[in-house]
């Protein structure tokens, strides 16, 4: 049951890729629901680069658990060489896809010397003592996920802002768009109707997910026309209109 | 300690018997985001409750004296004072905004008339003084009653200016400010024992500041790697001992609670007890790290024991045991078979706050569906009660609300498919003396009393 926390199956109970595509419509193979587990967690991802700062313990756990799903898959794919095309190559595709977006966005290493907190004050002040010094402003070197600026920082900041958003779409998937904005129906928020949906399949999200992505169908028009006014409203607001 | 369910109660029950006190807020059905209540806190004696909501506004509440002439306000909490706290900012460097949003209250010891408290965004902790002013002087020699200034030729005679009572006043002043010293953003904040210094958490940093000074503070635990493509964990919450204040914990978000000793060094980096319970291998999923990770961590008065809140059960430490809790208190299990479901709609990252009564020998955590759990750890019984307007009636008796897991429902119990995962009580609040609790229900403060009370 998709319900459950997804619980690893005993090795002899897995089902092969056949039983993957057979079994849509009814209960969703462990791999396709860790699958589709790695794309939900990908796209909760890639929703935090918005105005406010993301939640960077939300970030964190979500990312680790996008890494324990990798790092099974991986094991997986090594185990059972024999694995049938149908599941092999998906989690492939997911992988890449998951690199480039843990991949440092605006290319300078977060080793830059970048004053931060607690690291300059360490010069001409007792080896002891780290204070914070708070006429400082803070200013945090690059990152991956964690964090939106460099020390590029200054003017560029709203042109980086929208490459950042722009790069972010670009690596969008056709079918995690479609996720994108099924996530936002606030009413699939509501248990009993994702639980429904689980049993029907007739709710967007989870079982449309698993269904895209074995069709990998291009995102229709009305998404795109919402994600282009999502963006002229961020623009918006970064010039301050 | 009336009615604090320890021993010494009359021979009979030592359950509390709770009844609806009183609510405060809007009953509008269309809540306002501002309004949302993201903090509430006792002060010491009990008497002032303060709350903080996501438009940055502090409300305090103070208890009525009981008097001959109203015996049915019974210690009711009425408004004190309202003030702006924090405003909505822009990071110019980030391009971000900064929430006005009251992450959390922490009070400091009365010293004299004044009642002084911090408060803190995700970026800045200020220190607000509320005093009180009832009386005026009348009879300035230099200004007119209306403040407007005499003619000095016109002066022919000096008096004495007499004070004159006047109506209550209460006054809301930043007294500091303490600014530009976090990153990231803050968690959580603590009054030190030593009632001179506090500390202030992020995600990956722990200050230490002087209540009188404000351009530094002193960085004593820092958990950023040099590579940040490295983080994989980060501090949830952090607190001083209620009594050796060189002692703090912090908590983080792979369910492991640090013990540190600020005497040891400058730094505390190294922990002097690392607090952590085994894993269950048998019940491993995908959603086990997201569901250990701690959303609050909160000392007993007595300052032997500490209590952490996870997203399905509150523990009990011993702080002579790093080894597991010495209890551990089952929130809503049932919700361990949605996991998947509550990851989808981001509720499983909801951070529950938990408190203790005054004697250490109950302990309360909010739930779903407006729901909330108290633990009674000497009877070892726990009840679950709702903060709902329809169990709104003056000195209504809260009736255990149950829900049913599976199978058969029985009449009067919910199913878990039934609950509202958007009626969250995050927010809990426990008398320091008194059985009264405070419960914060999205834009709802309830107030609720022991009938022995």
């Amino acid at each position: 049951m998709f319900a459950r926390g997804l619980k690893r199956k005993c090795v002899d109970q897995e089902e092969d890729g056949e039983d993957a595509l057979a079994g849509f419509g009814t209960v969703p193979s462990y791999s396709l629901q860790r699958q589709s587990l790695l794309d939900m967690s990908l796209v909760k991802l890639q929703l935090c680069h918005m105005l406010v700062e993301p939640n960077l313990c939300r970030s964190v756990l979500i990312a680790n658990t996008v890494r324990q799903i990798q790092e099974e898959m991986t094991r997986d794919g090594m185990g059972r060489g024999a694995a049938p095309q149908s599941t092999g190559r998906a989690p492939l595709d997911r992988l890449v896809s998951t690199e480039i977006l843990c991949r440092t966005v605006r290319g300078p290493e977060a080793g830059c010397p970048v004053p931060d907190l607690g690291d300059s004050p360490l010069q001409g002040t007792p080896p002891e003592l780290c204070i914070v010094n708070s006429a400082e402003v803070p200013r945090s070197p690059q990152s991956s996920l964690w964090e939106m600026d460099s020390p590029r920082e200054n003017r560029g900041s709203f042109q980086k802002s929208l490459d950042q958003i722009f790069e972010t779409l670009e690596h969008k998937s056709p079918s995690s768009m479609e996720e994108l904005f099924s996530d936002m129906d606030s009413s699939y928020y509501d248990l009993d109707t994702v639980l429904t949906g689980m049993m029907t399949g007739a709710k967007p999200g989870l079982c449309d997910g698993l269904e895209s992505f074995a069709a990998a169908a291009p995102a229709p028009g009305s998404s795109c026309k919402s994600d282009l006014a999502e963006l002229d409203h961020v623009v918006e607001i970064l010039v301050e209109t | 300690m009336a009615g604090a369910g320890g021993g010494g109660c009359p021979a009979g029950s030592n359950d509390f018997q709770w009844c609806f006190s009183q609510v405060k807020g809007a009953v509008d059905e269309d809540v306002a985001e501002a309004d949302i209540i993201s903090t509430v806190e006792f002060n010491y004696s009990g008497d002032l409750l303060a709350t903080g909501d996501k438009g940055g506004r502090v409300v305090i509440f103070q208890r009525e004296q009981e008097s001959k002439s109203r015996p049915h306000s019974r210690g009711e909490y009425n408004v004190y004072s309202t003030f702006q706290s924090h405003e909505p900012e822009f990071d110019y460097l980030k391009s971000l905004e900064i929430e006005e949003k009251i992450n959390k209250i922490r009070w400091l010891p009365q010293q004299n008339a004044a009642h002084f408290l911090l408060s803190t965004n995700d970026k800045t902790i200020k220190l607000w003084k509320i005093s009180e002013r009832d009386k005026r002087a009348e009879g300035y020699n230099l200004k007119d009653e209306d403040g407007r200034l005499r003619d000095p030729f016109r002066i022919t005679a000096l008096r004495v200016p007499i004070l004159k009572p006047m109506d209550l006043m209460v006054e809301a002043s930043p007294r500091r400010i303490f600014a530009n010293a976090h990153t990231y953003h803050i968690n959580s904040i603590s009054v030190n024992s030593d009632h001179e210094t506090y500390l202030s958490a992020d995600d990956l940093r722990i200050n230490l500041w002087h209540l009188e000074i404000t351009d530094r503070s002193f960085n004593i635990v820092d958990i950023k790697p040099a590579n940040m493509e490295e983080l994989t964990e980060v501090i949830t919450a952090a607190e001083f001992h209620p009594h050796q204040c060189n002692v703090f914990v912090y908590s983080s978000s792979k369910g492991t609670i640090r013990l540190c000793d600020m005497r040891s060094s400058a730094l505390c980096d190294r922990h002097s007890k690392f607090f952590e319970e085994p894993e269950d291998p048998s019940s491993r999923s995908f959603f086990s790290e997201i569901i250990s990770s701690i959303s609050d961590v909160k000392f007993s008065h007595s300052g032997r024991y500490m209590m952490t809140r996870d997203y399905l059960s509150v523990k009990v430490w011993d702080l002579n045991m790093e080894s597991r809790p010495v209890e551990t208190h089952q929130v809503h299990e049932y919700l361990r078979s949605k996991l998947c479901s509550l990851y989808e709609n981001d509720c499983i990252f909801d951070k529950f706050e938990c408190c203790w009564n005054g004697s250490d020998s109950a302990i309360m955590t909010g739930s779903y569906n407006n729901f909330f759990r108290m633990f009674d750890r000497n009877t070892r019984r726990d009840v679950t009660l709702e903060a709902s307007r329809e169990n709104s009636k003056p000195r209504a008796s809260l009736k255990p609300r149950k829900v049913c897991t599976g199978g058969k429902r029985k009449k009067d119990e919910i199913s878990v498919d039934s609950l509202d995962f958007n009626k969250k009580i995050l927010h809990t609040a426990w008398h320091p003396m008194e059985n009264i609790i405070a419960v914060a229900a999205t834009n709802n403060l309830y107030i609720f009393q022991d009938k022995i009370n």
